[in-house]
């Protein structure tokens, strides 16, 4: 059996608000958050559209495809649970619908990870409850 | 109507920035910066009717602490541009006739508030979306993402930003109130300073300290009464963009294009005008993407500028002339705070063996 899973779980500030995004995952699916009002799709989540006054807000089904915006190897972790010697990719990935999202990208050395590299969004069961979203290049 | 020559600072103070000030408390700290300003401005404290803080340490409790009643008193909180609004937000205090002379002070002690750059932060967008995926302490992940994206669109090379660090060494080798004075970096000690997160080096980030600086801002007709040569206020802008990095449409872009572009309208002056230059330095790549958005160097072209220029208190143009935070250490809020008090040193002639050549006009990015 594998170790448990000993690095820091999403920890939202509005649990309510991203539940349908972490159930969404668990059944691999990236889902946006979407306003109804004006058809805006944005992230993070939010209680408010970030474009218009709207709380009238639902999910879209995003394509799960996007490129790698930037990345840093991380070499002095904040957590300890993430601190090695090689460091690992942080990055942030820029989705085909526009908005961009923090994440790992996996299935690559670290060496070999470029800006603008395409990439899809993987899922990674971390425990019973957590599936995290990840990006491997196509 | 303009700010355009306002309000003038006429007097400054800085408690030295140490790695840790052993028995200090942080409203200390203030008061000790608040009477050095006061003293250095001929003025008494009675004469002092305005107090702007950093929000960490609250008005009430400094204006007691240190015996002032003033009648007007307020905690800017923009996180490291909280000194170059608190002095923006006191020439507008004193122009909307609320006050006419203020102090404006900040300090950080890390032993009376525990450093909040490590570990994990409460619930918070950081927490759902960030730190999950491994973040590096404080902000230091955002600033590899720049410093990354800088590179691919610019060409810009970690040596070329190496070459600002140790310009700001040189500075601070004539700054005893710097945390690094006494300890010159070469460009390839720079270099060969360990990742923390790539491409971000060691020494291309900032060290958090303990210390505290004050100014006194008036108006320009008391600013004439008084015994120093007063650095006059000539224009002031703010831009307020995405508090997450992330958020940004382009990362490589900051919103100094709108803060810069205001404040030099209202001066009258345009970028080929500045003699010297303070500028906000957590890291390397925040003062190098400032700079060119502040259009003292064309967008992308930083590296090249650093190669080919000294920056040095001595050179052709000056910036960070005291060590910025990278050389002289990051006491809170107040290391931002203190690129507006050396470049109001600098204009009232007060910096002694770093005083730059030419100190007329002064840009600072807080
Ligand atoms: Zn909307």
């Amino acid at each position: 059996m594998a170790s448990a899973y000993d690095k820091p779980l999403p920890v939202p500030s509005n649990p309510t608000l991203t539940k349908p995004f972490w159930e969404a995952t668990r059944k691999e699916e990236l889902l946006l958050p979407r306003c109804n009002t004006c058809s805006a799709l944005f992230f993070y989540p939010r209680e408010v559209c970030p474009k218009c006054p709207s709380m009238d807000l639902g999910w879209q089904k995003a394509s799960g495809l996007g490129k790698v915006y930037s990345y840093t190897k991380v070499k002095q972790a904040a957590h300890p649970s993430f601190q090695s010697a090689d460091g690992h990719i942080y990055a942030i990935i820029q989705l085909n619908e526009g908005m961009k999202i923090p994440s790992n990208i996996v299935g690559i050395d670290a060496d070999d990870v470029k800006i603008d590299m395409d990439v899809v969004a993987v899922f990674e069961k971390v425990t019973d409850e957590v599936t995290l979203v990840k990006f491997k290049p196509i | 109507m303009s700010l355009r020559g306002r309000a003038a600072i006429v007097g400054i103070g800085e408690v030295p920035t140490k790695r840790v000030h052993e028995g200090r408390t942080m409203v200390g700290l203030c008061a000790e910066a608040a009477e050095l300003a006061i003293k250095d401005s001929g003025l008494r404290k009675e004469d002092i009717n305005g107090l702007v803080t950093d929000g960490v340490t609250p008005p009430p409790g400094l204006a007691e602490y240190i015996g002032i009643q003033p009648n007007f008193a307020t905690g800017v909180t923009m996180q490291g541009a909280s000194g170059a609004t608190a002095t923006m937000v006191a020439t507008a205090a004193i122009n909307g006739g609320i006050c006419h002379t203020a102090l404006v002070v900040m300090g950080n002690a890390r032993t009376d508030r525990p450093d909040p750059g490590r570990g994990l932060s409460g619930a918070s967008i950081r927490s759902e979306w960030e730190e999950p995926y491994g973040m590096a302490p404080g902000a230091n992940t955002g600033y590899g993402l720049i410093y990354q994206r800088h590179m691919h669109e610019y060409g810009t090379t970690e040596e070329q930003l190496a070459k600002m660090a140790a310009d700001q060494r040189f500075n601070a080798q004539k700054n005893e109130n710097a945390v690094f004075h006494g300890q010159p970096a070469s460009k390839e000690d720079i270099l060969n300073s360990r990742y923390i997160n790539e491409p971000i080096k060691l020494l291309e980030s900032v060290m958090p300290c303990d210390g505290a600086a004050a100014l006194i801002i008036t108006t320009p007709e008391r600013a004439k009464t008084l015994k120093n040569k007063p650095a006059y206020i000539l224009g002031t802008g703010l831009k307020q963009g995405e508090a997450n990095i992330w958020q940004r449409d382009r990362i490589t872009e900051t919103p100094a294009v709108e803060s810069v572009r205001r404040a030099l309208e209202m001066s009258g002056y345009s970028p080929g005008d500045i003699e010297f230059a303070e500028f906000y330095d957590c890291y390397t790549i925040l003062a190098a993407v400032c700079i060119e958005d502040a259009g003292l160097v064309e967008k992308g072209e930083i590296g090249p500028f650093y190669e080919s220029t000294d920056t040095t208190y001595k050179g052709t143009f000056p910036i960070n002339t005291d060590g910025g935070q990278l050389s002289g250490g990051q006491p809170g809020l107040a290391g931002g705070f203190r690129h507006v008090i050396e470049g109001a040193r600098q204009v009232m002639g007060k910096a002694g063996p770093r005083q730059v050549p030419n100190s007329d006009l002064c840009l600072v990015n807080g």
